[in-house]
């Protein structure tokens, strides 16, 4: 289970703190879902999601001013009472009195942005699933080739960062070596990067470690990418077949999304970047609707 | 499999020569050889991988070691991590 700080999201979203105590930058975060509190400001508490970041925007403020001060009183002091971990007004809107009495009563942070509500609340959802999203460590390669990221796993000494730094030198991207941290954050998408202490560095055996960053540019790194494609390198073993027609897809479970998946067998001299340059290139093909392995299966049927 | 739990006792943790010497040692057993810290977890014999973890003085890590030469590769590793690993006092 991942959580985020509130002072982690104080300065992402760079929050003005209206009220606050110092502990409560340690105050963590477990959910993505937040609230927009219509309902509980009007008295209806009935599932209402403590867990969740509260929102106050143009409406509720609206509805806020049109009740009575012993009212809106009531209103807020129940509905802070529940004890949910902050909550955010947006469009700079500036607070009830009344709002902030019962924040310091509960003890609930009180913050502030100058955004607008729904865009805020959206960038505030994609911030927490990238944060809160279930991940994994995994030994291996991700680079992006052609727009595509591509995990290669395979043994250590198999080449894996020989061809990350050939596929640099072709102009593709590196995003990590040795240590990929994937992270699920969609039910459709694997996000990954490197480890930030070892980010962009390589270790080639032989010369040691290398800063592709530093030695290739700018242009030849990239901090995260999505996974779309998973390419196996295994050395090449004579009792295994490997696949000549491509024509049945092959997937790799990654924290429950399958993501398509080769396995490419390696054997000295064998230029392994332009394999993956291929594999890319055909994966993209595929995804546009294009699948050559059918085509000329389709072909070979019209003779039967 | 062989899992064993390990503190660091020298002062100046698992660093570049020591994580060096580390790495080859792993290397020179056809066993897979992980350490784990704090959930993340590294390939004994990649460089950059065990030096990720940042594994300082005091750092607890779980050593696990499967393979046909488990059992040789889990005491050399401990023994090594155990040490001083070529500190000079």
């Amino acid at each position: 289970m991942f959580t985020v700080k509130l002072s982690e999201l104080i300065k992402e979203f760079r929050l003005e703190k209206l009220r606050m105590d110092e502990s409560d930058n340690d105050i963590v975060i477990t959910t993505s879902d937040v609230n927009r509190p219509g309902l509980q400001l009007s008295g209806y508490m009935e599932y209402f999601g403590t867990d969740r970041i509260q929102i106050i925007g143009k409406v509720e403020t609206t509805y806020l001013t049109s009740l009575s001060p012993q009212d809106r009183y009531k209103r807020l002091d129940e509905y802070f009472r529940t004890g949910f971990p902050c909550l955010v007004l947006a469009r700079n809107i500036e607070p009830f009195e009344e709002m902030i009495s019962v924040s310091e009563k509960y003890g609930v942070p009180l913050l502030r942005t100058d955004d607008i509500t729904s865009r805020f609340m959206s960038g505030l959802i994609r911030y927490l699933n990238v944060m809160l999203a279930p991940r994994i460590s995994e030994h291996g390669v991700l680079v992006e080739v052609y727009g595509e990221g591509i995990l290669m796993l395979g043994e250590s000494g198999v080449g894996k960062s020989e061809t990350a730094l050939e596929l640099v030198k072709r102009g593709h991207r590196l995003i990590a070596d040795d240590i990929v941290e994937i992270r699920r954050v969609s039910d459709s998408t694997l996000l990954a990067a490197a480890p930030e202490n070892i980010r962009h560095f390589i270790e080639i055996r032989g010369i040691g470690i290398v800063d592709v960053k530093n030695l290739y540019g700018m242009g030849a790194v990239k901090i995260q990418e999505n996974i779309n494609l998973v390419i196996k390198l295994e050395l090449w073993d004579n009792k295994k077949t490997y696949d000549r027609l491509g024509l049945d897809d092959q997937f790799t479970d990654i924290l429950g999304i399958s993501v398509p998946s080769l396995v490419i067998p390696v054997r000295p001299g064998r230029n392994l970047a332009i394999i993956v340059e291929v594999a890319a290139m055909n994966n993209r093909q595929k995804k546009m609707g294009y699948n050559a392995a059918k085509v000329i299966s389709e072909r070979f049927m019209k003779y039967d | 499999m062989i899992a064993k739990e390990i503190v660091i006792q020298n002062t100046a943790g698992l660093q570049s020569k020591s994580a060096a010497i580390f790495i080859q040692k792993a290397s020179k057993y056809k066993s897979s050889i992980w350490i784990t810290k704090n959930e993340r977890k590294a390939n004994a014999k990649s460089l950059l991988g065990v030096l990720s973890l940042g594994i300082g003085k005091g750092a607890a890590i779980n050593l696990s070691v499967e393979g046909d030469d488990e059992a040789e590769a889990a005491a050399e590793l401990e023994e090594y991590l155990l040490s001083d690993m070529g500190e000079i006092k």
